[in-house]
C-alpha cells in the first residue's frame, strides 16, 4: 500500500482559503506566501489578499508543525514532559524549561527548597539562551530585508553560546537541563571562567552590531514607521515581550512577578521610544531586542560573579538533592508564567491529586498571541513591508503550533 | 484588589447568585460563574475602573471526561496597571458524540486574544463559542474528524490515505 494516496482536492479540503474568488473585488488577487518560504520563519502559510502591491488582508494558516504538546503532556509524568517543552520554542529551550519547572515546583510547594546556586545557574543558562534567541531573531530579520552580513556575524557569536550550553548538558538546542527540583548536572569545572571570557569577547561585538544594523541608514529606512503597533492594541491582542515593550510599555515579568532570583539582580527594561519613527514600529522592536542583549549580559556577569564568590562550587553540592522521586501534586489548578525571549510563556496545570500525570496542561504560547496581531498591523502595507513586519514579530512556529 | 473585593464587586453588580463557587486552592484564586453571564461579567471586569482586567493571559478549555460529563472553560485575567489576577471558570454539560457542541459565549469582542484561543479550544476540545467572528479550526486540518483533547478521543484510522497510528 502506498504511504499516501494523492487526490487533487486534498489540499483544498484540509486547508481551504478563507476568501473565495467570488468574495474579492475584480482587481484583487489571492496570493499564498509559504508554507515553505524563508520569510515565514518555519512552516506557515499566509493567505494574502493583494491589490497590486498593496496588502488588503492577511490570513495566517497555522498548524503545519502541530504535534499536540498538550496531549503528550496529559499522557506522561511531569518530569518526562520537559523534553517536549524544549521542542516548543526550540530557540529558547532553557527559558521554556525554567517556566515549566517553576510551575511544577509551585504545585509541589518545593520552590523555597531550591538552593541559590541552582537558581543562579538556571538564570545564567536562561539568559545565555535569551541572547542566542535574540541573535537569531535579529540576524534572520536582517536577512529578511536584504542584509546578509549581520546574519553570519550573529550566527558566529550564537555558536559560542550553543557550545557553552553543549558543554553544560551535552545538547546544543534541546537541553533537558533544568529539572523539577534541581538541575541535570552542576556546571562543568571551568565553565564560569570560559563564560566570562566569552562575555568579554561579546561586549564590543554588540556595539559593532548596533552600528552595523540598527543605526544603518538602509535598515532604518526599511523599518521605521512600518508596522506600527499601538500599545492599547498590543495589550488587547495579548501581545507580550519585546514587542509590547517596543510599543512603549515598561512591562517585564522578570520585574513584575519577580520570580526566581531576578529581584537580586540589577538590570534595566529597555522600551521603544520611536527614535527613528513612530513608537512601536519594526525598528523599535529590533532596537529593544539589541538593548535587551546588553541587559542579559549584565545579568550574566552578576550571576557569574555570585557563582564564583559566595555560591562557589563545593564538593558536597548536589544539583539533584531536591529532585522529587515521585511528582504527585495536590488537587489544584495553577497558572504560571515567565518571561521568555519572545514574551509571556504560561502554563495552566490541573492536577487531580491522584496521579503523576497532569489532568490538563495547557501552554499559553507567546508567539501564538504575538502572531495573532499580524492581520491587524499589515493592512494597507506593501508586500515587501509585510515581510518586514512578519520578521519583526519574531515567532517560532514550533511554539505557535505546539 | 484582593480576591474577596473582586467577588464582592461582582456580586453587588450582578447579584449573589452569579457566584456559583469559590475555589481558594487554585493559584490565582478562582471563581465559577454561570455560562450565560460570563461575557457580561468579563465586560464589566474589563471596563470597571477598580478592576480593569485589560490582559487576558490564557484561555483554557478542559474536558472532564464522560463520567463527570462536563466541560470547562477557564479564563486567566490579569490587570497590568493594578497587578492583580483572577481565574474565572464556567462549566457546561458535555455533548454526546454526534450531538451539537456545548456553547459558551465568546469574549473575543472584549479581548481579541480570545479570538485565536477560542478557535484553538473549538479545534482541540470541541466547544462552540457563540458570536465568535470566525470560528474555524486553527491547528488541525479543516477536514479532521474529532477533537483530540477530549478524554475519549480515538485516533482516526487513516487521514487522506495516510495511516495515523505509528
Amino acid at each position: 500500500m502506498p504511504q499516501y494516496q494523492y487526490h487533487k482536492d486534498h489540499l483544498l479540503k484540509s486547508e481551504p482559503n478563507k476568501y473565495t474568488e467570488e468574495e474579492i473585488k475584480s482587481d484583487e488577487m489571492i496570493l499564498s506566501v509559504g508554507p515553505q518560504h524563508p520569510s515565514t520563519h518555519g512552516v506557515m502559510r499566509l493567505e494574502v489578499i493583494t491589490d497590486g502591491e498593496i496588502v488588503k488582508d492577511v490570513v495566517p494558516h497555522l498548524g503545519f508543525l502541530h504535534r499536540c504538546f498538550e496531549k503528550h503532556a496529559e499522557s506522561m509524568p511531569y518530569n518526562q514532559t520537559i523534553p517536549f517543552v524544549d521542542r516548543m520554542d526550540y530557540l529558547a529551550a532553557m527559558n521554556s524549561e525554567h517556566a515549566y519547572v517553576m510551575g511544577v515546583e509551585r504545585m509541589l510547594g518545593i520552590e523555597k527548597d531550591i538552593s541559590p546556586r541552582v537558581e543562579f545557574i538556571r538564570v545564567l543558562v536562561a539568559e545565555l539562551n535569551r541572547l542566542a534567541s535574540h541573535f537569531l531573531a535579529i540576524g534572520t530579520y536582517g536577512m529578511d530585508i536584504g542584509a546578509y552580513t549581520p546574519f553570519l556575524w550573529l550566527m558566529r557569536d550564537r555558536e559560542h553560546i550553543l557550545r557553552l550550553l553543549e558543554w553544560t548538558c551535552g545538547a546544543r538546542m534541546l537541553y533537558n537541563y533544568i529539572w523539577v527540583g534541581g538541575l541535570f548536572y552542576d556546571l562543568p569545572v571551568g565553565f564560569e571562567e570560559r563564560c566570562k571570557e566569552f562575555i568579554d569577547y561579546l561586549k564590543p561585538k554588540l556595539d559593532e552590531l548596533y552600528r552595523l544594523i540598527i543605526e544603518n541608514k538602509i535598515f532604518v529606512e526599511r523599518t521605521a514607521n512600518i508596522g506600527v503597533l499601538p500599545m492599547d492594541l498590543a495589550i488587547n491582542y495579548g501581545v507580550s515581550g519585546p514587542i509590547l515593550r517596543a510599543s512603549g510599555l515598561k512591562y517585564d515579568l522578570r520585574r513584575v512577578d519577580a520570580y526566581s532570583v531576578y529581584p537580586e539582580l540589577e538590570f534595566d527594561i529597555p522600551i521603544g521610544r520611536g527614535e527613528m519613527g513612530t513608537v512601536g514600529d519594526c525598528w523599535d522592536r529590533n532596537y529593544v531586542r539589541v538593548k535587551e542583549c546588553d541587559e542579559s549580559i549584565r545579568i550574566i556577569e552578576q550571576c557569574l560573579e555570585r557563582l564564583q564568590s559566595d555560591l562557589k562550587r563545593t564538593r558536597d553540592f548536589d544539583p539533584q538533592a531536591h529532585v522529587p522521586k515521585k511528582i504527585r501534586p495536590k488537587k489544584q489548578d495553577l497558572y504560571v508564567r515567565a518571561e521568555n525571549p519572545k514574551g509571556e510563556l504560561g502554563f495552566f496545570f490541573r492536577a487531580d491529586g491522584r496521579s503523576d500525570i497532569p489532568f490538563r496542561c495547557k501552554a499559553r504560547s507567546c508567539c501564538f498571541s504575538n502572531l495573532s496581531v499580524l492581520p491587524e498591523i499589515s493592512k494597507g502595507v506593501m508586500i515587501a513591508d509585510l515581510i518586514a513586519i512578519v520578521g519583526s514579530i519574531d515567532f517560532v512556529m514550533g511554539e505557535v503550533d505546539r | 484588589m484582593t480576591f474577596e473585593e473582586i467577588v464582592e464587586l461582582i456580586s453587588s453588580e450582578f447579584g449573589e447568585e452569579v457566584i456559583l463557587e469559590k475555589d481558594l486552592t487554585s493559584s490565582p484564586e478562582s471563581l465559577f460563574v454561570p455560562v450565560d453571564q460570563v461575557a457580561k461579567i468579563c465586560r464589566f471586569l474589563y471596563e470597571h475602573e477598580a478592576t480593569y482586567f485589560d490582559f487576558l493571559s490564557c484561555l483554557t478549555a478542559i474536558d472532564n471526561g464522560p463520567q463527570i460529563n462536563t466541560m470547562e472553560v477557564v479564563y486567566n485575567l490579569y490587570s497590568i496597571p493594578f497587578d492583580h489576577h483572577l481565574m474565572l471558570k464556567v462549566v457546561v454539560p458535555r455533548n454526546e458524540e454526534g450531538k451539537a457542541l456545548p456553547e459558551v459565549p465568546s469574549v473575543s469582542h472584549i479581548w481579541r486574544t480570545a479570538d485565536w484561543h477560542e478557535r484553538e479550544a473549538f479545534d482541540l476540545v470541541g466547544i462552540a463559542f457563540k458570536n465568535h467572528p470566525d470560528l474555524r479550526r486553527i491547528l488541525l486540518p479543516a477536514d479532521w474528524k474529532g477533537n483530540p483533547l477530549r478524554k475519549d478521543y480515538q485516533d482516526l484510522e487513516t487521514y487522506h490515505g495516510i495511516k495515523v497510528e505509528y
